[in-house]
């Protein structure tokens, strides 16, 4: 899937600034995590409500650059509605991507974005710190 | 006079990348030949371990090991070579401090006064006496602007039970510097002990360490165009004879029984256990001695008229704020409005300019500007107003677009 350089930049500018899914609720049914960046500002935290064994909904909020708040957003996006394999399908794929594997682009969406942030060695974590949180949360519901 | 472009001269990384604007010299420095030579030479024609060896090279080593003690004594203006520790770098002498000196002497009841814009080096070390030794920490508030305030200094000195003063000769983010001689006078009046930390101070200003009248000054070579794992522990000689090594071993020992017995070299040496960063010691003496060659005050006055400069041409910007615009010694903190100090700096390296973006390992400075990350750009001797036009031109081009255009 190619994507030109301008798409990609209003993709991750709409995201950045009108992130999908952003703000936390008061809800017992959600499961949530603190992820906090080592090296850098992003410090978010990520809920999500899994019931029968498909992703219902997902919130995050928190400080966090561009590139961790689009990308936290992109795939929040995309995996709600997901069944829970699906959803880790589309997390595998995503970090096959920023770790310069062999990914499903088509699969990948508006996630396809990224798919040069792993010539960014420093900035791959802004664009997983997010994306972990979910996987965290699944596996957690998978235990 | 200064002649920058014979200095830049000097500097391989600066031939080898002549698009690159550095700008991270408060991070670590660029190396002078002469510097990369002393090194070279270590490993290519004097190859051999110091104080160790019954030959004609090991003692021309050692000769000049200990030499380069006396050179740091000129450098500081120290009163006897002996002052002069070796160590791992900044940190490792600001931990020497803490856990010679604070688990030595300090107990429940006894008071550390730091500030919040200190170096995660430079305080963490004292949480761990604090918890061993049950004394406390008081941080002396800063003004608004993050200027170090003497009125509410004396006012912690008179309230508190201070026996030990930890702060900086020049803050690590804000670049401003601290009235050290005073902090000392103060300190002393109280009968407490001084430690400075001078990792962003000693490579751009004139220290003399009598005049500073400071116990114990902490610092890195590698800042100051030196090689990295070499540091400098200056600690007056009836402190340094009084307080605990951290490392035990051989050559800081002058004998030992199977009864448990050590007798302890004297300093500087008993601080020095194991064979030391020899080439990075020779290196730091050919730093030195080139900064010498330049003159401090000329560094100081150069370091000084860049700073500002850079800070008075950014200040022309309106799409920037900056934190420490009355900057004295090489460092501007700023960010771009609108735009995480991190995504300004990708821009920035897609440019060729190097700056460090983050809170620069001083994580409760946002208790006094109101703001976790900024932009550091720190200057030295071989930067030029050529390079920071430069520099202003494409920070006034950076907006949120852009920066996302770098990351793609």
């Amino acid at each position: 899937m190619f994507m030109d350089e301008d798409l990609k930049r209003s993709i991750l500018l709409d995201h950045y600034q009108n992130p999908r899914n952003k703000g936390l609720i008061d809800d017992d049914r959600y499961q949530m995590i603190h992820n906090a960046s080592e090296s850098c500002i992003d410090d978010i935290k990520v809920q999500m409500l899994i019931e029968d064994n498909t992703v219902k909904d997902v919130r995050f909020d928190g400080v966090g650059c561009t590139i961790c708040f689009a990308s936290t957003s992109i795939i929040s996006e995309m995996i709600i509605g997901k069944s829970v394999e699906e959803a880790k399908h589309i997390i595998d794929q995503y970090y096959n991507m920023v770790g310069e594997k062999e990914y499903d682009a088509e699969l990948l969406e508006e996630a396809n974005a990224f798919d040069t942030l792993y010539k960014q060695a420093n900035r791959i974590k802004c664009g997983t710190i997010g994306i972990h949180a979910m996987e965290d949360l699944i596996n957690a519901y998978e235990q | 006079m200064y002649d920058v472009m014979s200095i830049r001269n000097d500097f391989p990384m600066l031939k080898n990348h002549p698009d690159m604007i550095f700008f991270d010299s408060g991070a670590t420095s660029l190396k002078p030949q002469c510097v990369i030579d002393a090194v070279t030479r270590f490993y290519t024609e004097d190859t051999a371990n110091i104080h160790r060896g019954d030959y004609d090279i090991s003692f021309k080593v050692s000769k000049e090991y200990d030499e380069t003690r006396e050179v740091l004594r000129k450098f500081l203006n120290a009163r006897k070579a002996e002052e002069i520790v070796f160590t791992n770098g900044a940190t490792s002498s600001l931990n020497t401090v803490a856990y010679g000196y604070g688990l030595k002497y300090l107990k429940e009841g006894d008071v550390i006064l730091t500030s919040y814009a200190e170096h995660a080096s430079s305080i963490l070390p004292w949480y761990t006496v604090k918890e061993k030794t049950a004394c406390d920490i008081i941080f002396t508030p800063l003004t608004d602007d993050g200027h170090f305030d003497l009125d509410a200094y004396k006012e912690c000195l008179n309230k508190h039970n201070v026996k030990l003063v930890a702060l900086p000769m020049v803050s690590n983010v804000l670049g401003y510097k601290y009235p050290v001689k005073e902090i000392t006078r103060l300190a002393h009046e109280k009968g407490a002990v001084v430690s400075i930390d001078g990792a962003q101070g000693v490579p751009h200003c004139l220290t003399d360490v009598q005049d500073l009248d400071c116990d114990f000054l902490s610092f890195s070579s590698h800042k100051m165009l030196g090689p990295g794992g070499v540091g400098v522990l200056y600690g007056k000689e009836e402190l340094l004879t009084q307080i605990n090594t951290l490392t035990m071993g051989g050559g800081a020992n002058a004998r030992f029984d199977k009864d448990f017995n050590v007798i302890l070299k004297n300093a500087p040496i008993r601080f020095e256990a194991g064979t030391p960063s020899i080439e990075g010691v020779l290196g730091l003496k050919a730093a030195v001695e080139y900064l010498m060659n330049i003159g401090m005050k000329n560094v100081e006055a150069h370091d000084k008229e860049m700073a500002e400069y850079l800070s008075s041409e950014l200040a022309k910007l309106d799409n920037v704020v900056i934190y420490n615009p009355e900057t004295e010694c090489s460092i501007v903190s700023f960010n771009v409005k609108g735009v995480f100090a991190q995504d300004s700096g990708t821009y920035l390296n897609k440019n060729n300019i190097c700056v460090r973006t983050g809170n620069h390992c001083a994580k409760l400075l946002h208790n006094v500007i109101d703001e976790d990350q900024t932009i550091r750009a720190s200057l030295y001797i071989y930067n030029t107003k050529e390079e920071i036009d430069r520099f202003v031109k494409v920070v006034s081009e950076i907006t949120l677009e852009k920066c996302i255009g770098a990351i793609i």
